[in-house]
């Protein structure tokens, strides 16, 4: 891949094409960079040092100094493994890729998370983990109800389930443990937090928080997540608000995040989960900062560091 | 637009003329999504892989 107009390329490596993706590459070719979309599912690597582009002929085999995809990767898979592993590739061929190995490790797994914020003194809800059924039930009983069943591995709220009461708990462990994949046997569980009908999604790039969102739970809906039908409107970015979520980014170890904060009822905002290959397009509707802009000029930065 | 046929049901789908590799499409009356491909200049669709337990940002 030859050099644009102003000597840097990038390479958006997706697995899924969204909005945000195709957002990224218009903001990139705009700015005059040379920019292309790279489907994760056409890569295969080796421990030649090579990777190779499966839609092409054997001439767009890479060479190992990551000329072929550019000065810099931005990384967007939808699949945190493939995008995860994807990252371990690309950095052992010295390729920068955006977000790093160990940010995406530690986002992309829940429990990782919350250790990582509670190691910095982000204030985060109290999270609980076990490792066999009796003790997460054990857990839940004494933490008392509601309580938070969240799966270690996922996103947009699947299977984030507020618990009632032990009857619920019970039923939830009893699924768990029928499940083949061993990290449905890993317990997070999350004491329940009062909070108004609305979460903060706040983008961190680099060293800044580019913008702020309130989430709205849909009707009838506990979750507020924009991929469950959620709504966004602008959020004033606090002094406070922009202190946690740079603490926040720096104890995942930064790069471009989503982080997700609740207002406590009692203690104010509380961290609950940072995101690694963060969604903009519900903040970027309601946001006069261009966000897609924001991250291509921040992976620059990081191309001439 | 381009005109290609739901690999399920067989409907009649229209794809954009600027639709580029990845670009999901999703047939109104099955619901089966397909990735655009080019091949040979020729727009054609693969079946796009379905959500899995690890999706998300």
């Amino acid at each position: 891949m030859s050099n644009g107009s102003n000597g840097t390329s990038i390479s958006i490596v997706f697995d899924r094409l969204r909005w945000e993706e195709k957002e990224l590459l218009d903001k990139a070719l705009k700015l005059g960079y040379n920019a292309r979309l790279v489907d994760a599912k056409d890569l295969v690597f080796s421990t030649d040092g090579i990777l190779k582009d499966t839609n092409t002929n054997t001439s767009s085999i890479y060479k190992p100094d990551g000329i072929s995809l550019g000065d810099i990767v931005i990384q967007r898979c939808i699949s945190h493994y493939r995008g995860l592993y994807i990252t371990a590739c690309l950095e052992s061929l010295g390729i920068p890729t955006i977000n790093r190995y160990s940010v995406a490790e530690t986002c992309g797994n829940k429990l990782l998370c919350s250790l990582a914020l509670a190691k910095h003194d982000v204030p985060t809800p109290s999270t609980y983990f076990a490792f066999s059924a009796e003790k997460a039930i054990d857990i839940a009983n004494g933490l008392g109800y509601p309580i938070v069943f969240k799966p270690i591995v996922g996103s947009w709220g699947r299977l984030v389930i507020p618990v009632k009461d032990r009857e619920m708990m019970e039923s939830i462990v009893e699924m768990r443990e029928e499940m083949p994949n061993p990290l449905s046997k890993i317990y997070y569980l999350q004491e329940y937090v009062r909070r108004p009908p609305r979460d903060i999604r706040a983008i961190v790039v680099g060293d800044r928080v580019v913008t702020a969102v309130y989430r709205y739970a849909a009707e009838g809906e506990w979750k507020t997540n924009i991929a469950r039908g959620g709504k966004a409107e602008p959020c004033p970015i606090s002094k406070e608000l922009e202190d946690i979520c740079l603490r926040a980014a720096a104890a995942v170890g930064g790069g471009v995040l989503g982080i997700d904060i609740m207002e406590d009822e009692a203690r104010g905002l509380l961290v609950h989960e940072v995101n690694n290959t963060v969604e903009f397009r519900g903040a970027a509707s309601v946001s006069s900062i261009d966000i897609a802009q924001e991250i291509v000029s921040y992976a620059m930065k990081v191309v001439r560091a | 637009m381009v005109k290609v046929r739901c690999l399920e049901c067989d409907r009649e789908l229209n794809v954009p003329d600027d639709a580029v590799d990845g670009e999901i499409v999703t047939c109104p009356d099955c619901g089966a999504n397909y990735e655009v491909t080019h091949s040979d200049g020729k727009i054609t669709l693969k079946p796009a892989e379905s959500i899995g337990e690890d999706w998300g940002e």
